[in-house]
């Protein structure tokens, strides 16, 4: 393994900029490490190492001309394939979009390459980002590098695992119940969820619009930090986009790192720790991190949001419901596959074997769930009462911040299963992202940080803040880190077959 | 609350236009069930006087000048068709024989 993809973002950028290396030597240096573990870990479900390499050639000679560029200039990044590139193949680890090339970058991606990221390629997910352990992927399961028995988290399994792996210094996820921070946590790298609004949902191929948020997945705080400020701030082209500077991100992970938290309240939830099935290592390193925050100067005070264990029930028929809307639109008209068209059926036919041929389990169950709470007679029963819920949990929030600066919780119940463990009764697969839905039913923003590990597994901690307050809970998040010698992220773990 | 029926579960198919097998009615009939049980009890919480919330920003209508521009190339929007004809997509027929 060459050294470079031992170092993080920050630290590449620096030496891109200092002329230590270059941008295409570092690129060539992750693709060498894919083809050496990609086999192994499947993170990547399309590599791009000709364009990266062009791209790369492209960032150098920009530097050499003496343009400003920012700080990760020429710095590698892994792109969710729920997100659209030009030209570059993006399935949503979906037999509907096999081979699809789209036909423009998604707001957040031309933002990468204006800022000179180069894109690596595109990681694998479940199924259009449903699921949580990226074994819904139509195209294979993500393998997580600390145990290759066990899964890389979900939906975004693969960024997660790219990051871990030292596949990628810098990853994209889409989080819409959990999916950055829940693999964040399984695989000791740092996910983080901006403010809804915050990052530009034009070109992410909707799951659940008043849901899905995209940010970055990274080794360090810092680096995470630095990826929201490449892609934050407001879109045109995204009416949901909040009109509205991005917080002072960096300058507040830089603020933590000095490992002082006077003066910040932090809260933790008392249901959370109260509710069922959290395994004993996960609780134990949660609680280790919280005396971590207490030693740093925080004062810990417990809150109450009595409204959080209905947050996974109302999830779960929000999020289907609007997904069985969104994903009407592969109808096997206009892109992607079609199957049926032999001249003897009517299109009613043909886009029903179409989508039965297209999508995989978990989605068919999703779209017929969500068509089940919209439809007459249930609307109000399912529906509308989960939207009820909604304010009930974002009052809970309010309410709490009225007390305390950011709230505390574990990300996850618990590490990283073996494969096939949660497959059969999706009711327990959905209880991965107990602890991360009520932030995505809110709105606002959340990080999960390792803080240990459990059976030699990594664990993760997650910060929650107010609306457009993301500096704070970077702030927090990397005091934390601050202490931590070596790093969860500067342990690579060994990748075996 | 009565149990989702394998019919049930046929009709919501249809209603996504989802071709679903024997076996798949089944699974699915099952599933639905259980997870529609476990997240019953919403009706727990969610009273009458209690607002429902759509979205978590605030949203009026954004509206923008209309001005004619460019929209996507033809070519590039047929790119990823299925099927194309005389610069179209071609669609399967709409209406079937008997109708």
């Amino acid at each position: 393994m060459s050294e470079l993809t031992g170092r993080t973002a920050e630290e590449l950028g620096a030496a891109i900029a200092a002329g230590e290396t270059s941008a295409v030597e570092v690129t060539r240096a992750y693709l060498e490490r894919i083809d050496a573990v990609d086999p192994t870990v499947h993170a990547f479900l399309h590599v791009a190492a000709e364009p990266a390499v062009a791209q790369a050639a492209e960032v150098d000679r920009r530097i050499a001309a003496g343009e400003k560029l920012g700080p990760l200039a020429g710095v590698p990044i892994a792109v969710k394939d729920i997100v659209v590139t030009k030209d570059m193949p993006t399935t949503a680890a979906s037999k509907i979009l096999e081979n699809w090339l789209p036909p423009y970058d998604a707001t957040l991606v031309r933002k990468l390459r204006e800022a000179g990221l180069v894109v690596l390629g595109k990681t694998n997910l479940d199924e259009f980002a449903m699921g949580s352990s990226t074994e819904y992927s139509a195209y294979g399961p993500t393998r997580n590098p600390w145990d290759t028995s066990r899964i890389p988290g979900g939906s975004g399994g693969g960024s997660a695992a790219a990051v871990a792996a030292r596949e990628a210094p810098l990853a994209i996820g889409t989080d819409t119940g959990g999916s950055i921070r829940q693999p964040g946590a399984v695989t000791g790298t740092v996910g983080a969820k901006p403010t809804y609004g915050g990052v530009s949902r034009y070109g992410l191929i909707a799951f659940s619009s008043s849901l899905d948020q995209a940010g970055p997945v990274t080794r360090t705080v810092t680096d995470a930090a630095l990826l929201h400020e490449v892609i934050g701030g407001h879109d045109r082209c995204d009416s949901t986009s909040i009109d509205a500077p991005v917080p002072p991100v960096v300058e507040a992970a830089r603020r933590g790192l000095t490992g002082d938290l006077t003066g910040v309240k932090v809260g933790v939830v008392r249901e959370f720790a109260a509710a069922q099935g959290a395994e004993p290592g996960v609780v134990a390193a949660f609680e280790a991190g919280v005396q971590t925050l207490t030693k740093l100067g925080a004062e810990v005070v417990e809150v109450s949001c009595p409204h959080f264990e209905y947050a996974l029930p109302a999830y779960y028929l929000i999020a289907p419901s609007e997904c069985s809307s969104n994903l009407a639109r592969f109808d096997g008209v206009r892109y992607g596959l079609r199957v049926g068209d032999d001249g003897s059926r009517a299109l009613e036919e043909v886009m029903s074997l179409t989508r039965d041929r297209g999508f995989g389990p978990e989605v068919k169950r999703r779209v017929i769930l969500g068509t089940y709470a919209l439809s007459a007679g249930y609307y109000d029963a399912f529906y509308g009462q989960a939207q009820k819920v909604r304010t009930l949990v974002t009052r809970d929030f309010t309410a709490a911040f009225e007390q305390v600066d950011v709230l505390a919780a574990p990300t996850t119940p618990f590490v990283a299963f073996p494969f096939g463990s949660r497959t059969a009764d999706p009711t327990q697969m959905y209880l991965a992202d107990l602890y991360t839905i009520p932030s995505n039913l809110y709105g606002g923003p959340a990080i999960s940080v390792p803080c240990g590990l459990s059976e030699g597994l990594p664990v993760g901690l997650q910060i929650m803040a107010p609306t457009m307050a993301d500096d704070r809970m970077y702030r927090v998040a990397a005091a934390l880190e601050s202490t931590q010698s070596p790093r969860l992220a500067d342990q690579t773990p060994e990748v075996t077959a | 609350m009565a149990a989702i029926s394998r019919e049930e579960v046929a009709h919501l198919a249809h209603l996504a236009r989802l071709a679903v097998t024997e076996d798949e009615l089944d699974t699915f009939a099952g599933q639905l069930d259980q997870i529609v049980s476990s997240v019953a009890r919403i009706g727990e919480v969610a009273a009458d006087d209690i607002a429902p919330t759509s979205h978590a920003v605030p949203l009026t209508n954004v509206m923008r000048a209309d001005e004619p521009r460019p929209g996507l190339a033809r070519e590039a929007a047929l790119a990823g068709a299925p099927a194309v004809e005389d610069d179209r997509f071609r669609v399967p027929q709409i209406l079937s024989e008997e109708a």
